[in-house]
């Protein structure tokens, strides 16, 4: 087991693997206590067309991602806004359209490009010392806008409407949480693949709901449990010779009906107001 | 009236989302030490009428004044302004615990990148003093009754020291004797100088603590004392036939059919 720790491969994934772990888990404690893990998925199938479009231009898929994954994002919460159109059935427009535009790209170009397989499912071969460096990048400029807007992200996912009221700049908070979905999602789909990228941004979060009622709480379990998830997988993935991003996720999945086995939410029931 | 002290003004205010009017030609003065009831059937725009108050909600035309600026405009004087929000607005499994959520209140005059400083803390405690759940502040608000939650909600509104404090139908999902006790909390706000502003459908129990009802069903259909807005015939109107009243104590309570 340990000789897999000497492959220079193996340490780019798992480091890799490790911030992605903690960076999902982090966005992913708002994304599911305010119910956006539906924009999370439809962020994460647009980098799609994100990815096509770097094969094409012959430019690291990643970086056409961020500003693909960013466009989506803000075109959501844009469109939203005014609440002409519903939150889900933008993002099922989006969703669609986007990966339309990468389908249609990747038919424009010559043959059968093997990469692509790679960005769809994730691999722990894939990862490049260049993506290593995009990806720490990308994660220091996450957790450190979280940590600048700690109290503002807390207050515009529990109550945004309350937050606008106080003077808190509610719209553009709403705006940069979005933002950081769409870096968290460019910044996973090397190791976790675009198609189950949305999951690491939700199960680890939902199993720490499952575990305690204090915000900071389950944020730090969260992490934990999302770390476990990417670097378990990593180690199991080679060890069975399974695809990567699948080994994490079922591992996460697995956490998940764990916790809510144990959950003390079971248990405890909150006071019922509604009289 | 004295224009300088009037806290909120509404000068023919129309409000529609798409093709649907919320609110229609609504005019209203609110002297600075008022205690008003706003009342109406649902649907009839009383939230809306908050949320113009507030700027949340921009009207089609006419003119909206809180402290003699517009609601868009009030920047730093937001603050003078708390609100208690619908308690079905917000998830109540969300994991925090009361001391956070009465804090949040002032998240907005901290301003971006500042951690809560003592003053704010003990601003945060105070407010929870005030409303009598001090010793539940470390409590998380899912593992609260009905009366509690409210009174949180009430805190974080009071940790801004508002002048003015406009509530949601606070009672909602409060048994009657927490809800009773919630009135004359805010009877004693009141006298401590705070305008309030309560949207209600319990007009019994609301008439008997306020100075003031304000009636609307889009239109404002009738604005005066307690006893006066209660017993005339636009009330009955408003609702409808299925609409009666009953005399029990010195409030006329109203009794309302529902449709179907």
């Amino acid at each position: 087991m340990m000789e897999i720790l000497g492959y220079h491969f193996m340490q780019r994934a798992l480091f890799a693997g490790t911030l992605i772990g903690i960076v999902c888990a982090v966005i992913g404690t708002y994304i599911v206590l305010k119910g956006l893990s539906f924009i999370g998925a439809g962020i994460a199938h647009a980098s799609f067309g994100g990815v096509a479009l770097g094969f094409l231009l012959k430019v690291n898929p990643v970086l056409t991602a961020v500003f693909f994954c960013l466009g989506t994002a803000w075109a959501i919460g844009l469109v939203t806004r005014k609440g002409r159109v519903k939150e889900d059935t933008a993002v099922g427009i989006f969703f669609a359209s986007t990966m339309a535009f990468g389908i249609l790209l990747i038919g424009l170009m010559q043959g059968y490009n093997v990469d692509l397989f790679g960005y769809l499912f994730g691999s722990i071969l894939a990862v490049s010392q260049n993506d290593v460096w995009i990806t720490l990048g990308l994660s220091a400029a996450v957790l450190l806008l979280v940590l600048l807007f700690f109290k503002e992200l807390l207050f515009v996912t529990f109550d945004a409407e309350m937050a606008a009221v106080t003077g808190v700049p509610a719209a553009r908070i709403y705006f940069l949480l979005l933002s950081l979905m769409a870096l968290t999602v460019v910044l996973s789909i090397k190791v976790v693949g675009i198609v189950l990228v949305s999951a690491l941004l939700v199960t680890p979060a939902a199993a720490a709901y499952q575990l305690t009622e204090n915000f900071r709480r389950m944020m730090a379990l969260s992490v934990l449990i999302g770390v476990s998830s990417t670097v378990g997988g990593l180690l199991l993935s080679y060890q069975l010779n399974t695809a990567a991003g699948a080994t994490i996720v079922l591992l996460a999945t697995l956490i998940f009906f764990v916790a809510a086995l144990v959950s003390p939410r079971r248990r405890r029931r909150p006071v019922q107001t509604r009289s | 009236m004295d224009s300088e002290n009037l806290i909120i003004e509404l000068d023919h205010v129309d409000v529609t989302y798409q093709d649907l009017v919320a609110l229609d030609d609504v005019s209203l003065k609110v002297p600075s030490g008022s205690f008003l009831a706003i009342i109406g059937p649902n649907g009839a725009g009383k939230t809306t009428l908050l949320q113009v108050i507030l700027g949340l909600v921009r009207p089609a035309s006419g003119v909206v004044k809180v402290f003699g600026k517009s609601p868009a405009d009030l920047d730093g004087e937001r603050r003078r302004i708390g609100y208690v929000p619908q308690i079905m607005s917000v998830d109540l499994n969300f994991p925090v615990s009361v001391r956070e959520v009465v804090l949040m209140g002032r998240y907005g005059r901290m301003g971006l990148l500042r951690r809560p400083s003592s003053t704010d803390r003990a601003a945060a405690h105070d407010a929870l003093e005030v409303v009598g759940i001090a010793d539940l502040a470390d409590r998380p608000i899912r593992r609260l009754s009905g009366g509690q939650r409210q009174r949180a909600f009430l805190a974080r509104a009071l940790a801004n020291e508002p002048e003015l404090l406009l509530l949601d139908e606070p009672t909602t999902g409060v048994d009657v004797a927490s809800s009773e006790s919630l009135y004359e909390l805010l009877r004693v706000l009141h006298a401590s100088g705070i305008t309030m502003l309560v949207v209600s459908h319990d007009v019994g129990v609301v008439a008997s603590y306020v100075e003031g009802v304000v009636c609307i069903n889009r239109r404002l259909v009738a604005h005066g004392r307690p006893a006066e807005v209660l017993g005339s015939e636009e009330l009955t109107k408003m609702y409808g036939c299925d609409a009666m009243f009953f005399h029990h104590g010195r409030v006329p309570h109203l009794v309302v059919e529902r449709e179907q």
